[in-house]
């Protein structure tokens, strides 16, 4: 019987589409994480100023998206932008947007610890040494800030990659769809199939992700001692 | 835009109902999740060969993969292999599997911070390994341990938004059937938000004033 | 310090230690007498500090022998419990339990693992307490205490073990010079009453005083072993003058 479970995911196009739509998660996540580093490396700057009103805008924007849910975040914007302003936008798109959202003001956090856990004898020494502003900044201070920031970035990418596995929840066609709309199909054929290809989602998650997880624990080892 | 109020106090027994059904499954799959991250961290202290293997093998896997699929898993895949369990005995599942390996890390991160040189110390006055955990390794990991283990909590009660995929009444299925029957769409999600709220603010500041309590008691700072 | 050539309490024959395939003991031999105040002095590196953490199972020797009353302590089946309540050691960081007050960590070892009776023991802290002038610290807490009188502590703490060697390994190097002195005085008095002492120093007076035998190590290995007067005042070896050289201004 479990034999026959397995061959549910070879049946025609079936693992391709898994394939397929494991690529849209990925896409999903890379997007997102693109884009929240770039807003999220402006709002970690913004970060540093001594602007009261400034400081607490972000801390609320960092503050709403930790507490609260990604799935209620996906649900808000799912459905009640598309209601508000009358639109119909592709879940995708939504899923897009909320992760950039929620990945930006996780990486403000990092970019601004980073930034704050600099030491501030190095910006002394760097101009006794009479470098110009620029040259600090390229050869001291931005290489010493992407060390520190870079496990937090990539423990975040692992983290929105998992994530991403709710969007099928607002009818994305994920790799998680996939493999729901193959167990459907083999109903009748392969009726064990939903055991193998939940596993076998299981895993492929597990594969992207642990490697990931491998190098950032690397990366920390190697630049903390 | 005008609220309609009235939709909200009717519509209030329906999340009371659903805040206790998340509320007792978060709190089953922390007291479990709780559970297995001590005997993880005691089989990987005690270095115990075979199933400190299995351990670390067990942590990575909950921690690399989402909780979605492993509920889907369970509750969709197992009843195959003739394994039937209820949506609920699902969810604590899923919620224990996944808090085990973030329970184990933190308890692993507060016993390595206990400075080798305590334990150096304890050995020197003849406690054996056990005695060395139980007087000198855990009251100190304890404070370190602490924070994480609060944050694992708030992070296991934010997941319980997902165990609505398998038909638990939570109140996120709740949120979905009230717009998808009245289309009262801003009033719904407007609840939905104030009930996250509610349960996770509290916990958020009772953890920060716990830790604070607990490290002065330690170090007296 | 009275020396008793009968009783060899530890015997350590050809020990070889290394670290990340480096070599730190390249064949260390020496033994130590009941009553006998052994210290090892040498440079930064020698190996003294890694010797004595041997001694009580804190390091695995590669080969070689150490035995305690006869009897091999290095092998697989060692019940290192068992030497450590024999062989007690002090750290140069005091290492006392933070958590604990003072009378907590002297009694932790007493109570929980040599299972005496709880009056009997007390009565012996508060005793040996009180000779080093700590009576009244009792339910203070380390971070309460300054580095003289905590480290004090910690050798009453290995005292009230009652083992039958103490290690000392440079236990006054994290002290203000102020109170050294008070910290080297609590030792010379457990000198005077016999204890066997395993020293580990760079206080050249204080060794010149303690010490029945100066043990100089040098890269891994014994260069010189002489009594105190001979060591300080005509030293043999190259090395060794060399080492006591530098010490002079």
């Amino acid at each position: 019987m479990q034999n026959l479970g397995i061959r549910a995911m070879f049946e025609g196009k079936n693992f391709q589409r898994l394939f397929q739509g494991l690529f849209v998660t990925v896409e999903i996540a890379f997007i997102s994480i693109i884009i929240a580093s770039i807003l999220g490396i402006i709002i970690g700057l913004s970060r540093t100023t001594k602007l009261k009103p400034i400081l607490i805008i972000n801390r609320l924007y960092l503050e709403m998206f930790r507490i609260i849910p990604t799935l209620v975040w996906l649900f808000i914007f799912y459905f009640g932008v598309t209601t508000a302003l009358n639109v119909d936008i592709s879940g995708k798109l939504i899923s897009i947007i909320v992760f950039s959202l929620w990945g930006a003001a996780e990486m403000g956090d990092i970019v601004r610890g980073a930034l704050q856990s600099l030491p501030r004898h190095q910006i002394e020494s760097g101009k006794a040494l009479g470098l110009s502003y620029f040259e600090l900044y390229m050869y001291v201070l931005v290489p010493q800030a992407i060390r520190r920031m870079l496990p937090g970035t990539i423990n975040l990418a692992t983290r929105m990659i998992k994530t991403t596995s709710l969007v099928v929840l607002i009818g994305v066609i994920d790799v998680v769809k996939v493999g729901q709309q193959i167990i459907e199909s083999s109903r009748f054929k392969f009726p064990t199939a939903s055991f193998w290809v939940y596993a076998f989602i299981f895993v492929l998650y597990f594969i992207i992700c642990y490697p990931l997880s491998v190098l950032s624990k690397r990366l920390e080892t190697k630049w903390n001692a | 835009m005008s609220i309609d109020w009235d939709f909200i106090i009717n519509s209030l027994p329906l999340y009371e109902k659903a805040i206790w059904i998340t509320l007792k499954l978060a709190f089953g799959g922390i007291l479990i999740s709780l559970i297995i991250g001590l005997l993880c961290s005691a089989i990987l202290y005690f270095k115990i060969k075979g199933l400190d293997i299995i351990v670390k093998a067990y942590i990575e896997l909950s921690r690399n993969t989402p909780l979605l699929v492993q509920i889907f898993f369970l509750y969709f895949g197992l009843p195959k292999l003739g394994l039937s369990m209820s949506a609920n005995a699902c969810a604590i599942i899923g919620l224990s599997f996944l808090g085990g390996g973030y329970m184990s890390e933190a308890f692993r991160s507060g016993i390595e911070a206990v400075r080798k040189s305590q334990i150096e110390s304890g050995l020197s006055i003849a406690l054996s390994k056990v005695q060395l955990a139980r007087y000198v390794i855990i009251p100190q990991a304890f404070s370190v341990s602490l924070p994480s283990l609060g944050a694992n909590c708030i992070f296991l009660l934010k997941e319980t938004s997902v165990l609505g995929a398998i038909s638990i009444l939570d109140v996120m299925n709740v949120t979905k059937d009230l717009i998808g029957m009245y289309y009262k769409t801003f009033e719904s999600l407007a609840m939905l938000v104030v009930v996250y709220l509610i349960l996770l603010l509290p916990l958020s500041i009772l953890l920060s004033w716990l830790e604070r309590k607990v490290r002065y008691a330690e170090f007296g700072n | 310090m009275v020396e008793n050539n009968s009783d060899v309490l530890l015997d350590m024959q050809d020990i070889h230690k290394e670290f990340d395939n480096k070599e730190v003991l390249k064949g260390v031999s020496i033994s130590l007498h009941k009553g006998e105040v052994l210290v090892i002095l040498g440079p930064s590196g020698c190996g003294k500090s890694t010797l004595l953490r041997c001694l009580n199972g804190l390091e695995k020797i590669q080969s070689g022998d150490i035995k305690f009353k006869d009897k091999s302590i290095v092998q697989k089946n060692t019940n290192w419990q068992e030497i450590r309540e024999k062989i007690g050691m002090v750290f140069q960081n005091y290492e006392l339990f933070p958590h604990m007050t003072v009378i907590e960590n002297i009694l932790l070892g007493p109570l929980k693992v040599q299972k005496r009776d709880k009056t009997e023991a007390l009565t012996q802290a508060e005793e040996l307490l009180d000779r080093v002038g700590l009576l009244d610290r009792k339910d203070s807490y380390p971070r309460q205490l300054s580095g003289g009188q905590k480290q004090r502590i910690a050798i009453v703490r290995a005292l009230c073990m009652n083992p039958e060697v103490i290690l000392f390994d440079e236990v006054t190097a994290s002290l203000d010079p102020e109170v050294v002195r008070e910290v080297l005085d609590v030792i010379l008095g457990l000198a005077k009453n016999g204890m066997t002492m395993v020293i580990v120093t760079h206080e050249m007076g204080f060794a010149q005083s303690v010490a029945d035998r100066v043990v100089f190590m040098d890269e891994g290995r014994i260069c010189e072993t002489s009594k105190p007067d001979e060591f300080f005042n005509n030293p043999r070896t190259e090395r060794a003058q060399h080492f006591l050289n530098i010490l002079q201004y």
